[in-house]
């Protein structure tokens, strides 16, 4: 099952690469890792999805907890919460799609961030489904470039993590 | 210059200043470019004393066996690049079986990390899945720091080794001195105490048991928790197993005591882990060598408590029904409260049934042979040091006699590499052992491939005169794996054989030694009696024993505890 861990760690040099060996060398699954500073600069929040039985995502998180810099860990899944993730995509965007794509990008909500005589870069934000749902609604030939940022997760309502 | 004040000391004198402040009474180490100023500065004290080693991994074993034999912490200093690569299999060895300890390690100068200097490596880097925590230290400013951190969290929670890697420049900057006298680290704070509520649910589950069976393992050593399991055992008239890493937990003597458990464990411990009905596991980890196949262990249903202050230690491999959180001691003394309140119900029945299994006596052997016979030879040597002896081991068949043979009634006597399996840790852990317990017995069980690992630290006993005895079981084989070879391998004995055996009298002579041969079964006491009657002299006892001889019983790997091999003896 999918699961969307996210965790307060101290930024510090190394914490990244702990977590990421912590992951690999007992062969835990990760979809996707993102990290960045919060609004307390000793302390980043990164937020991993993972996939596992629940057996195997209860040993992530007591490993996890086990890692000195690592401050709090909470499997935002096991309650309300919301997912976003960022992608950048860069599509054809000639005469003759030129209308089309800025019709599409309209529909999902997305923005064109930048625009060049045969390309548009549309920038897309939404949980992971709505972005794979975008791209499937293209067709395969106008992609050129995709990045994606993967999924930053929050729990709703009173439900939050901070020290 | 203004940097330099009278009462300002260079990251070296800092490093060794920790050290004395922290009380630290010997390190263990080999010099090296990126350590020089550190050993410039020892040069100048005598608080901290140096042990010279012949190899970083013996360091490191030195300071784990200083550490497993009394409440300290052991402390290894090494160099840059091949000293640290050196120190790995030490300092994983001490992982695997958290071991409290503090590896200090030089590192090539801030401005040339990442550009490959010489005898550059990623210290930090190579040592982060073997280690309970790292710091590369980049300021002199945060070097006492850190190091009091080390100390800190090596010691508490579950223990385990922390590596201090210091750059050279940061060992000749500057700055003012002062030891922390405490360091609180918000993301680290290991439990105490348990849940109230879980420790209730324990005991409702413990009165009601008709099949108990008490099962602690290395956590009860390490927690000093041996008086309370001893407590808890006498008051509840449980059976009670160890693991290999447990022994000496619960007197071996005991007649509640049922054996060490696991793969080569008794059959009666076995059996009754497989057939209790309530089962208390305390700091034991149900790992693969105690339970072997958990499908197979699962098939009996059995309730399970289970108190380690590790909380990924629990349900780990196996499913717990209560789990406790919390330092053993604290957990035990809260547990004996309220056991003290109540009677457990009879289990003269399971009584009756353990006496049954015990009637196999699985651990008999050939009393009568004409070669000596490994267990004959551990059987003495218990009987010669009257059970006192610190014992520590390398790894393999004669491990196992060992555990099975010499009968541990305290804790912290049995010093063996129980985690990663480490051959070549007996005869280094014995120096630091001895180091701890000045004048105490100590006996180095090994055999002729074990100790030709870190043979090496025979001259380093010779320097400090570290009066130990090895009993090398010298069967030319690499015992177990051709056991494993004769068992599953079709008598395939792939390179387990050791031709071109040195002449251990003779290579023990040579490092300033005594060395005694030993072929015949009655000159086994008569040799022990000697050697140990020698109180300021390392004796190398070479035995020649049965090629042959296996250990049992045997559980084969991966199998579960109803497939145990026994004796063709039996």
């Amino acid at each position: 099952m999918r699961h969307i861990i996210s965790i307060l760690v101290e930024n510090e040099a190394g914490a990244l690469s702990r977590i990421a060996g912590l992951f690999s060398a007992r062969g835990y699954n990760i979809e996707s890792l993102t990290v960045a500073p919060t609004e307390d600069a000793s302390m980043s929040r990164m937020t991993i999805v993972t996939s596992g039985s629940d057996d195997v995502v209860e040993q992530i998180t007591k490993q996890l907890n086990k890692l000195i810099e690592v401050v709090k860990v909470v499997d935002l899944s096991e309650a309300q919460h919301i997912e976003r993730e960022l992608m950048l995509i860069k599509v054809k965007a000639g005469a003759k799609e030129r209308e089309d794509m800025k019709r599409m990008a309209d529909i999902f909500r997305g923005r064109i961030i930048d625009v060049s005589d045969n390309t548009y870069t549309i920038e897309l934000t939404g949980d992971g489904a709505k972005l794979d749902a975008f791209i499937k609604s293209l067709d395969q030939g106008v992609i050129i470039e995709t990045v994606r940022t993967g999924a930053s997760g929050i729990g709703r309502g009173n439900r939050v993590l901070r020290v | 210059m203004d940097r330099v004040k009278t009462s300002a000391l260079s990251g070296a004198e800092i490093v060794v200043r920790c050290l004395q402040d922290e009380g630290v009474e010997y390190v263990f180490g080999y010099p090296g470019g990126a350590v020089l100023f550190i050993y410039d500065e020892l040069f100048k004290q005598d608080k901290v004393k140096h042990v010279l080693v012949r190899h970083e991994q013996g360091a490191v074993h030195a300071a784990d066996g200083y550490s497993r034999s009394s409440q300290k912490i052991g402390v290894a200093l090494v160099t840059s690049g091949p000293g640290v690569t050196n120190a790995v299999t030490g300092i994983a060895t001490a992982y695997m079986d958290s071991i409290p300890m503090v590896v200090l390690t030089g590192q090539v100068p801030t401005h040339a990390i990442g550009l490959d200097a010489f005898q550059e490596c990623d210290t930090v880097g190579i040592t982060r899945p073997i280690v309970k925590h790292n710091f590369l230290v980049k300021n002199v400013r945060d070097l006492a720091t850190t190091i009091k951190k080390a100390f800190h969290i090596a010691a508490t929670g579950r223990p385990g080794p922390v590596v201090v890697d210091i750059p050279k420049d940061v060992t000749v900057a500057v700055c003012e001195y002062q030891y922390p006298e405490e360091v609180s680290l918000r993301s680290y704070n290991p439990a105490r105490k348990g849940h109230a509520g879980q420790i209730k649910k324990a005991v409702q589950l413990l009165l009601e048991a008709k099949r108990p069976l008490i099962y602690s393992g290395g956590g009860v050593v390490l927690s000093d928790a041996s008086k309370h399991l001893t407590e808890l055992v006498r008051l509840t008239g449980f059976p009670c197993t160890n693991t290999l890493m447990g022994l000496g937990a619960y007197p071996a003597t005991d007649k509640q005591f049922l054996g060490m458990l696991g793969m080569h464990g008794t059959y009666e411990a076995n059996l009754a882990m497989q057939n209790c009905d309530v089962l208390l596991a305390i700091g034991a980890r149900f790992d693969d060598r105690v339970i072997g196949d958990p499908a197979n262990f699962a098939q009996n249903p059995r309730k399970i408590i289970h108190i380690d202050i590790d909380p990924s230690s629990i349900s780990k491999r196996v499913k717990v029904d209560v789990p406790i959180v919390g330092n053993i001691p604290d957990v035990l003394d809260d547990l004996l409260k309220l056991l003290k309140e109540s009677k457990p119900q009879s289990i003269d029945a399971w009584w009756a049934q353990i006496g049954e299994w015990r009637a196999k006596d699985c651990l008999k052997y050939d009393r009568k042979s004409a070669i000596i016979k490994p267990q004959f030879v551990l059987e003495k040597l218990y009987e010669v040091t009257r059970g006192e002896a610190f014992v520590t081991s390398d790894v393999g068949q004669h491990q196992m006699w060992a555990a099975q043979f010499y009968k541990f009634n305290q804790p912290r006597r049995w010093i063996n590499s129980g985690g990663l399996g480490t051959m070549g840790f007996g005869l280094p852990a014995a120096m630091g052992v001895y180091l701890a317990n000045p004048g105490a017995t100590v006996a180095c069980v090994t055999g002729e491939s074990s100790i030709q690992m870190c043979l090496q630290e025979l001259s380093t006993c010779k320097q400090y005169r570290i009066p130990i005895k090895v009993i090398n079981l010298n069967n030319k084989y690499m015992g177990m794996v051709r056991q494993w070879q004769q068992f599953f391998h079709g008598n395939r004995y792939s390179e387990s054989y050791m031709d071109a055996l040195p002449d251990f009298v003779r290579l023990a002579e040579a490092y300033g030694h005594r060395g005694v041969l030993v072929e015949k079964p009655a000159d086994v006491e008569p040799a022990l009696k000697d050697a140990f009657a020698r109180k300021n002299e390392l004796v190398f006892l070479d035995f020649i024993t049965d090629q042959k001889e296996n250990v049992y019983p045997m559980i084969p790997g991966g199998k579960g505890i109803t497939e145990i091999i026994l004796s063709e003896d039996l």
